[in-house]
């Protein structure tokens, strides 16, 4: 038998129901404007998507594109859509909601924004491997993705390690990660250097990320893992907003912190490795999607969604921009770097300036 | 009147890595009563705490809470049961205090289940109970130290365990708030017979809201009792290695220690 504050023999006092009345409406509030962003990014991403398989070089109405996605031959679209811009628009929707649904992980488990896979070198372990097992190795589709996954989780468990002294503290685990992702950087580099025929496209691929050839059989891994890993983070998504408490509290509230850690790391790790094999690490999305989404979210709810959501909308976004709004064509990664590197030197100064806590 | 609860530890080891916190130690908590726990820094008090929570499991000996080995129970069953407040809880940015003390229903929760009524009832007498209902919606970062220790209290409360378990509730408190927490925690005790363990600091302020006190030192259990029979000049000099003059504090009646120090003293030891 648990103690409850009202005895059932008594009904509840009529202040309390006024006390309970407020609670619940703050509640109702929250979640409400938490349902409105996640449509309304919902619906930016699917405008986005829709516009990216219409325009290009040639535009084709919505009516052709139906019939291309319906399997019917349209001439010039079939090709255009089917091949290029469909593959593309679909790597770009899974491997941002992958990059924004592992870096709010990361994030809020950490909590510290600079903790983001992508920061601390868990993303350049995977374009490091892939880049490796591509070049070097001329291995294709699941053998990389293996590589890249196995190189992110050893990264990921190597800086745990490393970072490790009487629990994490998140600073030092930072530190440790940019270090690893500086040298695992250079690895990419040297990798790309002993490419018998240097393809540029491919270069910044592995560098920065980049949309350019995406193919069917690039973006299918990504999808299945997607089907795996999402659920199971969505699953631990209250445990894993609990843990922001700190772990005692959250422990003591009935959460298995080691547990709930344990199955969002690897769901996490997984998703950013397998986006990274299929599109390279595309720089920062992982590290802007989770504040941009708590920024629009407010307060303290599950960010997992609304990250997924801005994750997939900035890459869709920015490889539009890269293609067309130039004079010349950037690959995504150039565009969202853009975006990314002034907020990380911002993160730097505050938190060098206020602890840095998240 | 709720059911009370027993909390027992049984010949409990305790340690991190290389380093063994707390010896063979072994303790009953009077259910329905407050126990303090006082001691020199570093002797094991949050430790112990910890693993009466089982936040850190035992290298040997036993935790029991009505017979039953609590690392047998599952989380949230244990949870329903006995609250911890742990020394620095961390506050989520821009988190409100309606949402925070609704964290504490987390274990009535389970991955599916929708927000109930009772959920809310059982905030809104966490928020009464703790004088912080008109800071429902307002971000806790905002708050000042006393309130937001009494929005932490509140969530501790929401849980609605039987017994409460607090890390240092006082700490970081100025006096008034200090007097104003333990008020709330006594007014818990004797209103619904919430069993509370606190860890806290000031020996005399122990000694006067405490039914029952344990006095610890380097991972040992050296005195358990009222207050009555533990703070004497014996246990303060086994304890904390200090010289005091112990007398019967006027306001409450219970002992009240007055340290020797080498300055500022008048009369020779009594």
């Amino acid at each position: 038998m648990t103690a409850t504050l009202l005895p059932p023999s008594r009904p509840p006092s009529t202040t309390l129901e006024v006390t309970a009345a407020a609670v619940a409406r703050g509640r109702v509030r929250r979640n409400l404007r938490r349902r409105v962003v996640v449509t309304v990014l919902a619906v930016l991403v699917a405008g986005v998507f829709v516009l990216s398989l219409l325009v290009g070089h040639t535009y084709y109405s919505p009516d052709e594109v139906l019939r291309v996605i319906l399997g019917e031959r349209v001439d010039g679209a079939t090709f255009t859509v089917g091949r290029l811009r469909l593959p593309r628009a679909v790597t770009a929707l899974a491997t941002g909601a992958s990059f924004g649904l592992g870096g709010v992980t990361f994030q809020t488990m950490l909590r510290n924004p600079l903790a983001s896979p992508d920061v601390i070198g868990i993303t350049s372990g995977a374009g490091a491997a892939a880049a490796f097992a591509i070049v070097i190795l001329s291995l294709s589709g699941t053998a990389v993705s293996a590589m890249a996954i196995a190189a992110s989780l050893g990264v990921a468990l190597l800086i745990y390690g490393l970072a490790y002294k009487d629990g994490v503290a998140g600073t030092r685990l930072v530190l440790i990660g940019i270090g690893m992702a500086a040298m695992l950087h250079s690895a990419t580099f040297y990798v790309l250097s002993r490419a018998t025929e240097w393809d540029r496209a491919e270069a910044t691929r592995w560098i920065s990320g980049s949309l350019n050839g995406s193919q069917w059989k690039d973006v299918v891994p990504v999808l299945l893992a997607m089907v795996v890993l999402v659920p199971t983070l969505l699953l631990q998504s209250r445990n894993l907003s609990m843990t922001r408490l700190g772990d005692d509290a959250a422990g003591a509230l009935g959460v298995r912190v080691e547990r709930t850690r344990a199955t969002v790391v690897v769901a996490a790790v997984g998703l950013i490795a397998f986006a990274t094999a299929a599109a390279g690490p595309i720089a920062f999305v992982a590290f802007l999607s989770g504040p941009i989404a708590a920024r629009l979210v407010g307060g303290s709810a599950s960010l997992l969604v609304p990250a997924g959501l801005v994750g997939a909308l900035l890459v869709l976004v920015a490889d539009l921009c890269g293609q067309y709004a130039f004079s010349m064509r950037y690959p995504v990664g150039v565009v969202t770097g853009v975006l990314g590197a002034p907020y990380l030197l911002y993160l730097i100064v505050r938190s060098n300036r206020a602890g840095g806590s998240w | 009147m709720t059911a009370t609860r027993r909390l027992e530890v049984d010949q409990l080891e305790l340690g991190y890595r290389d380093r063994t916190v707390i010896h063979s130690l072994s303790l009953l908590v009077p259910p329905g009563q407050v126990t303090a726990i006082v001691g020199p820094n570093a002797c094991g008090k949050s430790t112990l705490l910890r693993a009466l929570t089982r936040l850190l499991p035992p290298r040997r000996g036993r935790v029991l809470l009505d017979g039953q080995e609590i690392h047998r129970l599952r989380a949230k069953e244990l949870a329903r049961q006995l609250g911890l407040l742990p020394q620095s809880p961390i506050a989520p940015e821009g988190i409100t205090v309606g949402d925070l003390v609704g964290r504490g229903r987390h274990p009535h929760q389970s991955v599916f289940s929708r927000w109930s009524h009772a959920d809310d009832l059982a905030v809104a007498a966490a928020l009464e109970a703790t004088q912080t209902t008109e800071l429902v919606d307002r971000p806790v970062d905002e708050l000042s130290g006393g309130q937001r220790q009494r929005v932490w209290i509140a969530m501790a409360l929401a849980q609605e365990t039987d017994v409460l378990l607090l890390d240092e509730p006082t700490t970081f408190l100025d006096v008034s708030h200090q007097i104003e927490v333990l008020d709330l925690l006594t007014d818990l005790n004797r209103s619904r017979g919430t069993t509370i363990v606190m860890v806290l600091h000031d020996l005399n302020v122990a000694a006067r809201y405490a039914d029952h006190l344990l006095a610890m030192v380097a991972g040992r259990l050296h005195a358990a009792g009222p207050p009555e029979d533990v703070l004497t000049t014996e246990t303060v000099r086994a304890v904390f290695g200090l010289d005091s003059h112990v007398i019967t504090d006027p306001v409450s009646g219970k002992p009240l220690m007055l340290p020797i120090g080498r300055h500022h003293v008048e009369r020779a030891r009594v």
